[in-house]
């Protein structure tokens, strides 16, 4: 295996312990909705200007893996994302939760969290120059289908109402508008408020349409927030480890979309999972019930997102150019170092990638013991608090994290008032992720369409600029695939009763 | 009796804590300055140009003066977000902002942005990145000349992908287009970063991008740079005068402060920063990221500095329709 020789430099006394704090603290920032992993990156990096390179590379690593890791807490137990990329986690961890499951949730997504991260560390070790080239084969139309395909997942995941479903997108689409676009930098739907300006931030949105509405609701039920099964609080290793090796195909091909969409600077965790997750339901075994509490959906958003870490290693040391957000950060500590990023990093600066890499395989696999424990605990935490104190306490929990987007009060104000009437369209069955769909993938699609426009315009062939390109021609596939597979589902489910009642 | 005896002394330590508490508010102590971390709050999102040089900057805050500098984010609208409350942020010299032009001169001409250029007290314009024009390393262009030729011989077609609009790389885009007498397409993407992505991946002919993409990039090659000289970092680059185009332009970078800010310690961070500024092996930093390094300070230098780019950005941008 490649740089095998640099194991040893990662297993150094002070590497081991950078990379266990550095999850401890990843995980416990990343369960703290709207605290993310770019912010949790970009608070350590002063101190890493002392480091050798490795080191600070290696906890900054372990730290952005562990804040991944960490959001899939709040998703299972408040139905809240504490990262966007755990947003599908959200779809059947909250109703696992729900069901007096939480720990094995939690589990589940440790492991799950485990493998994803381990494949795609292990795509950055052995394969990071040839799949670098992917970033750069997505151009702006391929990210504007891209987006086009995000929001026919909409299709797939809108529980019981298409329709429904889709107005949400649209709204999502709508508010996504807001503010100074992207590319063009016109100034929309602000009505004049200088608020406005700069938009509606994501995690504000995630805050405010899943968090909100679980708070109104805990005040307004009499019941418990989560059923609680006697002597419940384990770990249920054993039973999570026989699920998540009965549904090994699922863990595996969604690590390898994660990796995969970790390495496109334009896409994220929260598209990683929501890609696996829709996979993982079209291809859902008998007896599988996605969206009602089925931990394989644990299971593939969690393992993509994990997987989004390597594989946005990978342009960020290969090219430069930083596939996630966190990268963007870690990429400006390393100018400070001094290491230039390119492809003669890895020849000439070789002791310090696999240094790096296995230092950040070693993170992923500290996670598994103090994922497991830290969850165990949030779990305690969550079930055994009494409502008089769980819900200020989330409730503040929401409001430092609003505040902490950017330090500012109106994000505070956007997400409250965003969950007010994301608790109102819940009553009348809209659902909060067609709408933060919406917001994620309008401006990529936007920026996508306009470059592709302004492109084609310049050849002379915008026909061809939109239908004529490989990877694009696969994209529209995959997406008529995802709009039509539910219609022809549900019409062969009722040819096949036909037959039957005949 | 005893109560009253107590309840006066109460009364006095109050009212002599309160006095003490407003002294130091009032007059922030200056010799002491500063004594505690300095937020660097960057209008930008993390991985851009000024992200890297307040990160650049940040050891030698520590270094030089034993002070701890926190950056934080405060995207949105183009900077604008972070500007427009500039002025609402304490006074005390442990708020700085990050400012960059064309932005301050040209947002609120275009639109409401909740702030006016001259709102903005500036410390220091500490550098610029200057406009180039940058390929791929195995483009069919090797000198501008080739590019030019090219453009002229097929209007339209070839492509610039560029950071935004209304931005640097715009300006130089239009101002090239017209001296140069050719029409290229210009396309804008969010920053500098996707921008060269772009380049990379062949979506577009070549970027107006910055000197600093040449130093970042391996696979890149700049064409002409928009300098008064050539850039130390690349001495085989031309500049855009050398081959007859006169455009010197680029976006520059400096320091702000709230204006609630007292003199003593305005001048006292200008010297902190200009000494950064000055430091070689700072310089030596910046020039190896591809930078320019510009000192334009507090005070007459700062105001003249101003008075020019704000003539010369709104023209370029009138030129460029985006100004009435």
């Amino acid at each position: 295996m490649a740089g095998l020789e640099h194991l040893l430099g990662a297993l150094t006394p002070l590497n081991l312990l950078f990379a266990l704090f550095g999850v401890v603290a990843g995980t416990v920032i990343g369960a703290i909705p709207g605290l993310t992993a770019t912010m949790a990156v970009a608070v350590l990096v002063p101190l890493t200007f002392a480091m050798p390179t490795a080191s600070a590379l290696i906890l900054m690593g372990a730290i952005y893996t562990g804040a991944i890791y960490g959001g899939a807490y709040s998703a299972i137990l408040l139905n809240t994302p504490g990262t966007p990329s755990a947003i599908a986690t959200t779809f059947d961890g909250y109703p696992l939760a729900k069901k007096g499951n939480g720990d094995y949730a939690i589990t589940v997504a440790c492991l799950a969290s485990v493998v994803g991260g381990m494949i795609g560390a292990l795509a950055l070790l052995t394969l990071a120059p040839p799949l670098s080239r992917v970033a750069l084969a997505f151009g702006p139309v391929e990210y504007f289908w891209l987006a086009i395909f995000g929001l026919s997942l909409i299709a797939a995941l809108a529980e019981g109402s298409l329709l429904k479903g889709m107005a949400g997108g649209a709204l999502g689409l709508i508010l996504s508008c807001i503010g100074v676009a992207e590319v063009s930098a016109d100034v929309r739907l602000t009505f004049g408020s200088h608020t406005m300006l700069s938009g509606i931030q994501i995690v504000a949105a995630l805050i405010g349409l899943y968090c909100v509405p679980v708070l109104i609701d805990l005040v307004a039920t009499p019941d418990h927030h989560l059923k609680i099964e006697k002597g419940s609080g384990g770990y249920r290793l054993g039973e999570a480890i026989a699920y998540l090796w009965r549904d090994k195909i699922n863990a595996v091909r969604s690590s390898v979309i994660g990796t995969i969409v970790g390495i496109l600077p334009g896409a994220g965790g929260s598209i990683a999972s929501l890609v696996a997750y829709s996979e993982a339901r079209r291809t859902a075994k008998k007896g599988q019930v996605y969206g009602k509490g089925e931990p394989g959906g644990v299971v593939a958003s969690e393992s993509a997102n994990n997987a989004t870490v390597g594989g946005g290693f990978i342009p960020t040391l290969v090219l430069g150019i930083p596939g996630t957000p966190p990268d963007a950060v870690i990429l400006g500590a390393l100018l400070v170092q001094g290491v230039r990023t390119g492809p003669s990093l890895f020849t000439q600066q070789g002791e310090v990638v696999y240094t790096f890499i296995w230092g950040l395989i070693l993170a992923t696999i500290l996670m598994l013991p103090t994922g497991l424990l830290i969850g165990r605990y949030a779990y305690r935490t969550i079930i055994t608090l009494p409502k008089a104190l769980l819900v200020p306490a989330i409730a503040f929990m929401t409001i430092i994290g609003g505040y902490a987007i950017r330090n500012n009060i109106s994000d505070v104000v956007i997400m409250i008032v965003l969950g007010g009437i994301g608790w109102v369209l819940g009553r009348f069955g809209f659902t909060a992720s067609p709408i933060v769909l919406g917001l994620i993938l309008g401006p990529i699609a936007e920026a996508g369409f306009v470059q592709a426009w302004t492109i084609g315009g310049a050849t002379d062939d915008r026909f061809a600029m939109f239908f004529g390109r490989p990877i694009s021609i696969a994209i529209i596939v995959f997406t008529l695939f995802t709009l039509l597979s539910p219609f022809y589902l549900a019409r062969m489910k009722k040819l096949k009763e036909r037959a039957h009642a005949d | 009796m005893k109560t009253t005896i107590r309840r006066k002394f109460l009364t006095a330590g109050a009212a002599l804590a309160v006095i003490a508490g407003f002294d130091l508010a009032a007059q922030p102590a200056a010799a002491e300055y500063p004594e505690k971390p300095i937020s660097y709050i960057i209008p930008f999102g993390p991985g851009g140009e000024s992200d890297i040089t307040a990160r650049l900057q940040q050891p030698f805050f520590k270094d030089k003066f034993g002070v701890d500098t926190v950056i934080s984010y405060k995207p949105g609208g183009g900077g604008a977000v972070g500007w427009a409350e500039l002025n609402s942020l304490k006074g005390d010299g442990y708020t700085i902002m990050g400012v960059n032009l064309p932005h301050i001169v040209l947002q609120p001409q275009q639109k409401d942005v909740g702030y006016q250029t001259d709102d903005i007290t500036m410390l220091y314009w500490f550098h610029y990145t200057p406009d180039a024009i940058v390929v791929t390393d195995d483009s069919e262009f090797k000198t501008i000349q080739d590019l030019i030729k090219y453009a002229k011989a097929n209007p339209g077609k070839l492509t610039f992908s560029g950071s935004g609009k209304g931005t640097s790389p715009h300006l130089a885009q239009v101002t090239f287009d017209k001296l140069a007498g050719v029409k290229t397409t210009y396309v804008p993407f969010k920053g500098t970063g996707a921008s060269v992505t772009a380049l990379m991946g062949k979506q577009v002919t070549a970027a107006m991008a910055f000197t600093t993409v040449a130093a970042n990039y391996e696979k890149t090659r700049l064409l002409a740079v928009a300098m008064e000289k050539r850039h130390p970092r690349f001495p085989d680059v031309p500049t855009f005068r050398e081959v007859g185009l006169d455009i010197v332009s680029g976006a520059y970078r400096g320091i702000a402060v709230p204006k609630s800010t007292p003199e003593p310690i305005r001048a006292k961070l200008t010297k902190m920063i200009s000494d950064i500024n000055h430091d070689p092996a700072f310089q030596k930093k910046m020039i190896d990221g591809g930078f320019a390094v510009v000192d334009y300070a507090y005070g007459k230098s700062e105001q003249d500095f101003m008075k020019k780019m704000k003539v010369d950005a709104t023209a370029a941008a009138k030129a460029a329709g985006m100004l009435k």
